[in-house]
């Protein structure tokens, strides 16, 4: 594992958004998205990035990508450090980085077939041969399951689920190394998750892709993932390898999230009950560590500092003052 | 055995279009006991809310009812006019919680007055003046917005549901069906929407207000998990027809009817590979009299798609609409 190179690496990354100057008014502050995050996505793997609506996944991801200017912070892609640089050239050294859309349906035009929609992406690279464009998409059609007859048709032909299908492949022919996906299975049936899933699993292992999976829906994030990123209002508050999160996790939040996924083993546990309340708005952050607010476990020193991330044991981080008292075994009490 | 609250029995129900006549429901069969949650499960386009509809008597346009029964409380509901809805069961013997509480508040007018409507409209007749009603409505939705756990109810009243966060508009809503005291509360997908700790607190909610005020639920979903959480018996739909029925426990820990055990099979939490279910759902359009299940199960025999199982329960009320089930007897 240690050998294995980075593909991407965030350092203390920040995203400001919003904020105004108004005349002869008090200005609008801007709100903090995403507070310093600091991760690394090797080579290969899937990295799930988990949190609830709001948290800042999705903005972290635009960021990532390049559609979003980061406001603080380091991004290297290879080692190559890519942040700080104007919007434009920024998306162009990220080039390797693409992202493919929540809502397949709403990346696709409507009144574009498929093939026109596919080749679009290669004509704007470049890609002069009209031969070998085609060539190109008919190979990616292939690769997620459909194939060339796909091309003269139009997205309301298809169903949600292949449609996911269109939209993987419509990244897929820029030749991308690393995917940026943004819940791909969001209101896709179980029977059609499960092949979305699979194919995803397969595109990696066939085109040696790295993901950044960022989803809400645990049960898919532990079937799917190598390691997992809790994010909680713009902070990751926990990372860990997924089998380890899942099974000891150290933040109260990440074991609160943990809880309150329905598992098909039924009878609820009320005992477990740890988190109260909703998430604050990120435009009124608590002061401290983030999570205070909400916490069973929160002490008053939680209020005032903001922890970070310590190591618990290798490739195990925690964002929480309190991680030594509070050991696994300690969560029953 | 005993009197279910609600009863449904041989419903087909029918839709015309252009292309013809689809067979939106074919042969749904369940009950409701008196103070259970029931989950009805199935994938998009199965016809779940379609059996809501048809029990509340909002059918989409070209829909008819060819054949079956719903009854409520020992009512026939099918045989209600429209006026006799809306005065004596929508919103008052039966609630409704929607899955976008957004669309079912109106934005431009205060939650209070909306509340307030709600029961000028259903709450029963307690007689005293215009003004007395209105207080004691009032103290009325303070109570069920306080019961719901909305954080400071009273000046809630004063406020526009976008003020409220997605969890808190759930709670809304909740409350809204509660106002009349319904005996059955129909949920539709009501947290879909929700995160998931979020979507734990409503359900825990639920599970408390059907204990308390001795409610009768029919609950909706695609979520086995939630299922598994909340209900007390499941009814599995596929492309319109009752697969299978039972206690949730017993149809979770060992699923009998071949769909029901390939759905189960692609739940993460189940799944040992991801192969999903192989083909696609049949058109309500071109639908045969047998199973529809038959072109994509594993288990299909050339008897499937002619005909119908004789459906057997057993002792538990276990039904499995699956020719593979059927008793040796009841073969005729």
């Amino acid at each position: 594992m240690g050998n294995v190179p980075d593909i991407l690496e965030l350092r203390d990354l920040r995203v400001l958004l919003g904020g105004q100057r108004r005349l002869l008014r008090k200005p609008v502050p801007p709100v903090r998205a995403v507070g310093g995050v600091s991760f690394s996505v090797r080579q290969g793997e899937i990295l799930g990035l988990v949190g609830e609506s709001g948290c800042g996944k999705t903005t972290l991801g635009r960021a990532v990508l390049g559609l979003q200017r980061e406001s603080g912070g380091e991004i290297r892609l290879d080692g190559k450090l890519v942040s700080g640089l104007p919007p434009k050239r920024a998306r162009v050294v990220r080039n390797d980085i693409h992202y493919v859309h929540q809502d397949a349906a709403a990346a696709l035009d409507p009144w574009w077939s498929i093939g026109r929609t596919l080749e679009e992406g290669l004509r704007i690279h470049g890609i002069r041969s009209a031969d070998e464009r085609r060539a190109r998409v008919d190979e990616m059609l292939a690769a997620v399951g459909l194939d060339g007859s796909a091309r003269p048709r139009y997205p309301h032909e298809f169903s949600g689920g292949q449609l996911r299908r269109v939209a993987l492949a419509r990244i897929l022919v820029l030749k991308p190394r690393f995917l940026i996906l943004d819940e791909p299975t969001s209101g896709l049936d179980m029977s059609v998750q499960a092949t979305v899933l699979n194919l995803l699993l397969e595109l990696r292992r066939r085109l040696g892709l790295t993901y950044l999976f960022i989803s809400h829906d645990l049960s898919v994030v532990e079937r799917l993932c190598d390691r997992v990123a809790i994010m909680y209002l713009g902070r990751i508050v926990e990372l860990a390898p997924t089998g380890e999160i899942f099974a000891s996790p150290r933040h109260p939040y990440t074991r609160a999230l943990l809880s309150a996924v329905p598992r098909l083993a039924p009878g609820p546990n009320r005992a477990e009950r740890l988190v109260q309340g909703e998430p604050p708005s990120a435009a009124r952050l608590p002061e401290g560590c983030v999570f205070s607010s909400r916490c069973a476990y929160a002490q008053t020193a939680c209020s005032t500092t903001e922890p970070t991330l310590e190591d618990v044991a290798f490739g195990h981080q925690v964002a929480c003052r309190r991680w030594r008292e509070l050991r696994p075994d300690a969560w029953a009490a | 055995m005993s009197d279910p609250i609600l009863e449904i029995r041989g419903l087909r129900l029918t839709i015309r279009t252009d292309e013809g006549m689809a067979k939106v429901l074919d042969h749904i069969d369940f009950a409701l006991e008196r103070g259970r949650i029931l989950g009805i499960v199935g994938e998009s386009g199965c016809g779940k809310s379609t059996i809501i509809r048809a029990i509340i008597g909002i059918l989409p346009p070209g829909a008819k009812i060819e054949a079956g029964v719903v009854r409520f409380d020992g009512e026939d509901l099918l045989g209600l006019s429209e006026g006799e809805l809306n005065r004596r069961i929508r919103g008052s013997r039966i609630g409704f919680i929607p899955q976008d509480p957004y669309l079912a508040l109106n934005p431009v007018f205060k939650v209070g007055t909306q509340m307030l409507e709600i029961m000028r409209w259903h709450a029963p007749d307690e007689g005293g003046n215009r003004s007395d009603r209105l207080r004691r409505h009032r103290t009325r939705i303070v109570e069920l917005l306080r019961r719901v756990q909305l954080p400071d109810p009273e000046a809630a009243l004063e406020r526009y549901p976008h003020q409220f966060s997605g969890g808190q508009r759930q709670r809304l809503v909740i409350a809204a069906a509660l106002a009349s005291s319904p005996s059955l509360v129909i949920a539709d997908e009501p947290t879909t929407a929700l995160d998931v700790t979020t979507q734990q607190q409503i359900l825990d909610l639920l599970r408390d207000l059907v204990e308390e005020f001795g409610l009768s639920m029919l609950f909706v979903t695609h979520d086995l998990g939630v299922v598994a959480q909340l209900c007390d018996d499941l009814c599995v739909i596929y492309a319109g027809q009752l697969v299978e029925s039972g206690r949730t426990a017993a149809i979770l820990d060992g699923p009998r009817h071949p769909y029901t055990r390939a759905l189960l099979a692609c739940h993460p939490d189940r799944a040992v590979a991801f192969t999903g279910i192989p083909g696609t759902v049949p058109s309500p359009l071109r639908a045969g009299p047998g199973c529809r299940f038959a072109p994509r199960c594993g288990d299909a025999s050339p008897v499937c798609v002619v005909r119908r199982p004789h459906l057997t329960g057993d002792h538990a009320g276990r039904k499995v609409d699956c020719v593979l089930y059927e008793l040796p007897e009841s073969v005729g």
